[in-house]
């Protein structure tokens, strides 16, 4: 379980928050989008072996979404929201 | 004779502590201090178990969790299967039976397959399961090659517990540098978490005479507990198995029968700031022809069982060995008065502080044991000289022996640390920490007393490592994994077959899987691999170690989360009076409980639907319709982000007005839908389907926190704040007016998709024109502490009318003969507002909104859509189940829709369906076919509403 850092409340089990996904591309205007675009914009999501950005939900305390910087290979937490300890 | 193997003197036994327990129906008797496996051994029990294919006879071979052959399940009050008989501490009354046998371990009729050996060798199953048919030895193989069963109830008395704990410092084992380590910790002041698996304190310490300081070991042992005992930052955990070593030091500890009564199992989850893995060594087996037989044990647990348990296992032991741990075990059996019949060493040169442990006894160097004489206990060795002299056989009725140590990495692998194949030891070793976690004493690789107490020199180990036995002439089957029953003709087979990959090996022969997790066998396996491959052993690495370390019970796992608290309902204030009027109670989404139908007494469901629905539709109901989601949005930026989150425009409603909608998402399926309401200027309320109420949150929360963060909009669940009881039926105005309220009810000042605030039956009100069954409809929104009054006054002013309260059974039938959507049943993840026949919901006038693009871009390549359509089965007394495939022309063949409801309406006379049917908007009128296994239904296609199509009711 990892032991996530919320902004707002400070370190936190894994059983609290509910994952939000990797943080993909912005979303692009959608009449100026080609097809091919937004296709990409809806399925091409990040999934590196290594650090990759991803939101969270502190669903079972604050409610804050915010994202962690977290090592796929480790678990490691590589750079929290700022403002955490 | 009872305990006929027990020693006079000796051992951490209490002889005034006799405890009675049976054995595969037998009795017997041992000590407190004994496990079942020591008492079995001291009882001169050799045969305690059968293997599991092959059905051979076996003993015990181990001492702790790493006993690869005998397993138990244990009866009674503490029921649980597939205990190694070595970790199960004797009790007074402990009734225990082998797991793979029938009758018994000592007749097994299941022995037969050892006649059969050659036919079911690795990969068996696999290649069952494609020729010549599975389903023919699927019972045969079920039954002979089981485990344990689970047992039928929960332990009778007790519960299980889970609790959370935060340390500086967690040490997994109370051995020597486990205790070392804690003393470190703990005298520098820091928060020390110290859990071993053990039932006491001392770890290797425990089975061996050693002195540390010139004194008894054990002595130092007692002094280490005591004084962590006196200390207030420890907590000291014996009969504590950290298991589980997870994400950022999260660690889960399994006690057994901690000191609190009633508790049998306490769940620890431990976040550590650092952690010490001090889980020792563990000795690994030789592998030789009979390497199997009841008698051939690890050497370090024959020491162990004269030592600890003062039980001769054997009269006349011989011993096999490629390192020098096994010449201490020799002096310590000698010195117990055994007689020691050879020593066999792989070694052509045996190191000199060996010899001068055993003075005076028969070792043989560069001789390996190549065979055993004996089924059901041994009774002689087969020495071959590995310079290919005669062989010879020497007489013994145990064999010792040990092919080495292997640290105990399974908690520092589980962390994802690396391991490296230390050439020295022969094993593989930590290597790389990715946690703040690091591994001392033996489990370091530092395997001698010295070295771990005082940091001194390792004094030589000297281990020449054998992988296996291979000389001609050798006898019986080699097993490289004793409770798999996997020999190293499986190994060959399964890379001769391509399965080469060490993962792949274990996988194809089941080598390391099991209740062990092939403690004392997966090094030789990847070391029979290296062999055959011609790779180094770092090259062909390990499998993976997964948690758990050693089996656990799923009630721990549990705790306190079971029956209804491991997942609790949510009532509405109007629960028990549902029940007190014979309501018989449904689960309806996100867990809520409410009221299915109200059957009279003898009534059936039909029928009770039936008068229920009547009711909506010629009279008066009343129905609790707390359960479904609601949200307060407020801030100046709310119409916009309505516009964006819905499909139509909500921004130009007026206060007091609402208006249905469909919630998309980007990839333009749909998510939910429902109604919003503009309370005033910058207040709104929206409604959500009750299982998707959580989803909704989450997804309005995510875009305004991420993709919007200065829009002004604030959310707030109030779904439990406002309990509602929603009259619906042609009488439902007149129930208000009795009710007594201040509200205008006339059509004209409150009209369908309306809302007002006001008093009704003397309560704080907001009502709400909806309707979700096509009927006249006001929802009384009032607070959980008004709810149970407004209920009972709307049915006392509704008496007059005939007022039913109604459950979900009725709403579903309305609802159909509506033709309204229910998600999960018209909607699924291939279906648009479209194919819905709702295109009016998907604006034209907004530029963009969640989903457009995506449904634009799908319906850009044309293509036939399943399309929502009524049915009316053409006999009208034909039901039809939901979930019933459409068929062209009811032919077996490739499915053109399915039914998603079919209900009994009660103003039409008729059952009537709703369907995802191709094209079906253009089929209006036609006949299609549902297509059942036996037979076919005719039905007529129709537009999906049964009633009311131009929805005069609901705005009456």
């Amino acid at each position: 379980m990892l032991l996530i850092p919320c902004p707002f409340c400070g370190k936190r089990n894994e059983s609290e928050f509910i994952y939000g996904g990797p943080v993909g591309a912005d979303r692009p205007d959608p009449n100026a989008a080609t097809d091919q675009e937004w296709v990409e914009y809806l399925t091409v999501m990040p999934n590196p072996l290594g650090p990759v950005q991803e939101n969270w939900w502190h669903a079972r305390g604050c409610g804050d979404w915010f994202t962690i910087w977290r090592d796929t290979r480790t678990h490691d937490i590589v750079e929290a929201p700022d403002g955490t300890k | 004779m009872a305990q006929s193997n027990r020693r006079a003197a000796g051992g951490r036994i209490d002889r005034n502590q006799p405890l009675r327990f049976t054995f595969n129906g037998n009795s017997y008797e041992g000590f407190e201090g004994d496990t079942l496996a020591s008492a079995l051994l001291a009882n001169g029990v050799r045969v305690t178990a059968r293997s599991f294919k092959y059905h051979r006879p076996r003993g015990i071979m181990g001492h702790g969790p790493e006993e690869p052959a005998t397993l138990v399940e244990l009866d009674g009050e503490d029921a649980s299967g597939n205990r190694p008989a070595t970790t199960v501490p004797l009790r007074e009354g402990l009734n225990a039976r082998s797991v793979n046998c029938w009758p018994s371990p000592e007749f097994d009729l299941g022995g037969v397959n050892q006649l059969f050996a050659r036919f079911i060798p690795a990969g068996f199953y696999y290649k069952t399961f494609k020729w010549p048919n599975w389903h023919l030895f699927e019972p045969s193989i079920r039954m002979a090659a089981g485990l344990a069963a689970a047992p039928f109830k929960p332990p009778s008395k007790g519960h299980f517990e889970a609790r959370y704990a935060h340390a500086e410092v967690l040490i997994a084992g109370a051995g020597p540098a486990g205790l070392k380590a804690a003393l470190d910790a703990a005298r520098a002041g820091k928060r020390v978490f110290l859990a071993d698996e053990g039932t006491e304190a001392g770890g290797s310490l425990l089975n061996r005479n050693l002195t540390i300081s010139g004194r008894p070991a054990m002595d130092w042992v007692a002094d280490a507990v005591a004084e962590l005992h006196g200390m207030q930052n420890v907590t000291h955990l014996q009969n504590a198995t950290v298991w589980a070593y997870r994400e950022h030091n999260l660690l889960i500890v399994n006690e057994r029968a901690p000191e609190q009564g009633s508790i049998l199992e306490r769940s620890w989850r431990v976040r550590a700031a650092e952690v010490v893995l001090a889980t020792g060594a563990t000795e690994r087996a030789m592998v030789f022809g009979g390497n199997d037989r009841p008698g051939v044990m690890l050497a370090s647990s024959v020491q162990a069982y004269v030592n600890r348990w003062a039980v001769n296992v054997g009269t006349r032991v011989a011993l096999f060995t490629n390192n020098n741990s096994a010449y201490a075990v020799a002096a310590d059996l000698a010195a117990a008065g055994i007689i020691v019949t050879a020593i066999l060493d792989s070694r052509e040169h045996i190191p000199k502080e060996a010899l001068d442990l055993v003075p005076g006894l028969p070792v043989h160097p560069a001789t390996v044991a190549a065979g055993m004489f004996g089924h059901k206990r041994v009774r002689a060795v087969l020495a071959a000289p590995l310079s290919g002299g005669a062989s010879k056989w020497i007489k013994c009725d145990v064999l010792a022996h040990s092919g080495g140590w292997n640290p105990t990495v399974h908690l520092w692998s589980q962390s994802r640390s690396t391991l490296q194949f230390d050439e020295d030891l022969a094993a593989f070793v930590p290597d790389q920490a990715v946690q703040p976690c690091r591994a001392v004493g033996a489990a370091a690789g530092d395997l001698t007393l010295d070295r771990i107490i005082d940091g001194g020199e390792d004094s030589a180990y000297g281990i020449e490592p054998l992988w296996r036995v291979d000389v001609p002439g050798q006898r019986g089957k080699a097993f490289l994994d004793i409770q798999n029953d996997v020999t190293v003709s499986d190994v060959h087979l399964a890379l001769r077959e391509g399965y080469d990959n060490v993962e792949h090996v274990k996988r194809y022969t089941t080598g390391g899987m099991g209740i062990d997790q092939g403690k004392t066998g997966n090094i030789n396996i990847i070391g029979t691999v290296a062999l055959q491959k011609g790779l180094p052993l770092q090259e062909v690495g390990t499998t993976t170690f997964r948690s758990p370390y050693t089996p656990v019970s799923f009630g721990a796992i549990g705790g306190l989360r079971e029956g209804w608290g491991l997942f609790p309902y949510r009532h509405t204030p109007v629960t028990q009076w549902n029940k007190d009027n014979g309501a018989v109670m449904y689960e309806a989404g996100a867990r809520w409980r409410r009221p299915g139908y109200f059957p009279k007494s003898g009534e059936g469901l039909q029928d009770a639907v039936s008068r229920e629905c009547r009711a909506v539709r010629e009279g008066v109901s009343v129905y609790d319709g707390s359960p479904l989601g609601t949200f307060e949005l407020k801030g100046r930026d709310v119409p916009r982000f309505l516009d964006f989150i819905y499909s139509n425009i909500m921004s130009n409603l007026k206060p007091g007005e609402g208006r249905y909608g469909l919630m998309l998402s980007e990839d333009g399926l749909i998510l939910d839908d429902g109604v919003a309401f503009r309370l005033d200027e910058h207040r709104w309320l929206i409604s959500t389907s009750t299982g998707h109420a959580d989803a909704v949150n989450q997804h309005m929360e995510k875009l305004l926190q991420t993709e919007f963060p200065d829009w002004q909009v604030m959310i707030t669940t109030v779904t439990s704040q406002w309990n509602n009881a929603t009259i619906c039926g042609p009488k439902a105005r007149e129930v208000m007016q009795a009710l007594d309220t201040d509200i205008d009810l006339s059509p004209q000042s409150f009209p369908f998709m309306s809302f007002r605030e006001g008093a009704v039956a003397g309560l704080p009100a907001r009502v709400v024109r909806v309707s979700f069954t096509g009927e006249l409809s006001f929802e009384i929104n009032v607070a959980p502490r008004h709810m149970a009054e407004l209920w009972d006054k709307v049915m006392e002013a509704g008496a007059p009318f005939e007022i039913l309260p109604v459950g979900s059974e009725s709403s579903h039938v309305l609802r159909v003969e509506k033709g309204f959507l229910s998600l999960g049943h018209e909607v699924d993840g291939t279906v648009d507002a479209y194919d819905l026949g709702m295109g009016w919901v998907m604006s034209k006038k907004k530029s963009d909104y969640l989903g457009k693009r995506s449904i634009e871009l799908r319906r850009s390549g044309g293509g036939k859509r399943h399309e929502l359509v009524g049915i009316l089965p053409v006999d009208p007394n034909q039901k039809i189940p939901e979930g019933a495939p459409l068929t062209p022309g009811g032919r077996k063949e490739a499915t053109e829709g399915l039914v998603t409801a079919c209900v009994w309406s009660v103003v039409n006379d008729h059952w009537v369906g709703l369907a995802l049917l191709e094209n079906g908007h253009a089929r209006q009128g036609e006949t299609a076919h549902v297509r059942l296994k036996k037979n076919v239904i005719p039905v007529t296609v129709t537009k999906p509403v049964f009633h009311d199509p131009e929805g005069k009711l609901l705005r009456s």
